[in-house]
């Protein structure tokens, strides 16, 4: 049976880090994620995990530690959040390019500035080509089951490449929900050991970790790592299916909700989806034929399965948490409109909303207002602005 | 595990070349020329030269030749000396020249 809690987010994603107990948990704190190595230093205190906890000096230390613990040949993690992420730039793309297959929860914050602590996603969609696989939840189950599969998905030969597990920052992080929790014993069989292909620490295979890659070898291994996120594709959907053997939670790559016949449709991440669903479910009940289309995971981009849900909407918001302050749209409507049109879908119409950055708050009527707009975009065919800021005081 | 040292060579293709650029093989430096680096080479004078061997740790690129059975000094690596003449001030008998690379 598996155990029924109340947890918030972080509570959750510690839950997760103590079951599956890692060999090195490196972190340093930063709001809003700055609990999961907290809770994670008292199972360590209370000997429930066997972890090496190392207390870094900085996000670039704890980075910095995790890739040299993975070198070595163990299971490494870390959690941070927003300016701490920044703080990691430079290691992030080390690990991921050095083929480590690290865990990092990435409690989304905003990047300063101006200076703010809660939520939005411009940590993670900077980071979008650090070549790193990235997983959004929508609540905190997603959360926790995210974190539970993301070793499989990270440690698979296939793939070798780190995963980060994004959950909004204090609208999930830091809210209380109930949640299943799975059984330790079966954790630990689901999670598995890790054996690693090659380490540090296996003198009998001495091998040297990344070495100085010029113009002969880099650019062959810049596409083996392409090919590693090609087959992050297949894995995930794979660990999801295993996953759901055992716990009857099902996941892909996106969510689909309402969209076998949706005419009009909102594309958004992690936690608006479910505000998102609560609108759709009062749209249908006047009759209108609204949809939403979460994508779980955004590297590697579910380019195929999205332009196929989007394709029999007549019209389309993308919503981004993110501005590209590129005078154009937020990083995710680029990549939905440029999946669609490879993917020949362009009969839709599509704009694109940024929302709830530095962690405004969205509400039913804002979503609304999105569904309204699409509306009258089907109505009169006229598709207007397509870069908009939602409920922007103006 | 696989011995893939023999693969990186300049034309491996992106399906056979070691994930991340790992390198399989201990030692391997040796297979790396940094001889032709050198501007500037010490010359050794075997007969001002009293085994002293102050010159063998100070050498950077373990070009200081030893032999294995009298420990005694035999010569230069020159496929491996980048010519920066450590060796030619540590030596307090004057049995280095340092003079342009020929």
């Amino acid at each position: 049976m598996s155990i029924r809690e109340r947890l918030s987010g972080n509570e959750a994603v510690a839950t997760a880090m103590k079951q599956i107990n890692p060999d090195v948990v490196a972190a340093f704190p930063i709001t809003p994620s700055t609990e999961i190595p907290q809770y994670f230093s008292s199972f360590v205190a209370n000997g429930q995990v066997d972890t090496e906890f190392v207390a870094v000096e900085s996000e670039h230390s704890a980075m910095s530690a995790c890739i040299g613990a993975s070198a070595a040949g163990a299971r490494a993690m870390t959690a941070t959040s927003s300016n701490g992420m920044s703080l990691m730039w430079e290691m992030l793309y080390i690990a991921a390019s050095s083929r480590l297959p690290i865990v990092m929860n990435l409690v989304n914050r905003t990047v300063s500035g101006p200076l703010n602590i809660h939520n939005d996603h411009s940590d993670s969609m900077g980071a979008r080509d650090s070549g790193w696989i990235q997983i959004y939840s929508e609540t905190n189950q997603e959360a926790y089951d995210n974190f539970l599969m993301a070793n499989r998905i990270a440690e698979h030969k296939d793939v070798r490449l780190p995963v980060m597990i994004c959950q909004d920052g204090f609208i999930t992080s830091h809210a209380i929900e109930n949640i299943e929790l799975v059984e330790d014993d079966k954790v630990k069989a689901f999670v598995g050991e890790y054996k690693a292909p090659w380490a540090l620490l296996d003198a009998n295979h001495p091998v040297s970790v990344g070495p100085l890659d010029l113009q002969a070898h880099h650019y062959e291994h810049k596409r083996q790592q392409a090919e590693a996120m090609k087959n992050a594709k297949k894995v995930i959907q794979e660990v999801a299916a295993e996953f759901e053997k055992m716990t009857g939670r099902k996941y892909d790559l996106i969510e689909k909700y309402m969209m076998d016949d949706a005419e009009i449709a909102i594309v958004v991440l992690n936690s608006t989806a479910g505000t998102a669903k609560y609108v759709v479910n009062q749209l249908r009940e006047k009759g209108i034929k609204a949809g939403l289309v979460k994508p779980r995971v955004f590297r590697p981009f579910p380019v195929d399965e999205i332009a196929d849900a989007l394709k029999n909407c007549k019209a389309v918001a993308v919503m981004d948490k993110a501005d590209s302050l590129n005078a154009a749209s937020g990083p995710l409507f680029a990549e939905v409109t440029s999946a669609m049109f490879v993917k020949g879908v362009t009969s839709p119409k599509v704009i694109n909303y940024i929302y709830g950055l530095g962690g405004r708050d969205v509400k039913a009527d804002d979503i609304e207002t999105v569904y309204n707009r699409l509306s009258d975009i089907v109505k009169t065919g006229n598709v207007g602005e397509v870069y908009n800021y939602l409920s922007v005081r103006e | 595990m696989s011995n893939k040292y023999d693969i990186v060579k300049p034309n491996v293709k992106w399906q056979d070349i070691t994930e991340g650029g790992i390198m399989e093989q201990p030692g391997n430096a040796k297979q790396f020329n940094t001889g032709d680096w050198r501007s500037m080479m010490p010359v050794w004078h075997e007969e001002k030269c009293k085994q002293c061997l102050l010159c063998y740790p100070v050498c950077p690129d373990a070009s200081v030749m030893v032999d294995k059975e009298t420990g005694k000094m035999i010569g230069i690596d020159y496929e491996h000396c980048k010519g920066c003449g450590v060796c030619t001030k540590t030596c307090p008998f004057g049995a280095y020249d340092f003079v342009e690379n020929k």
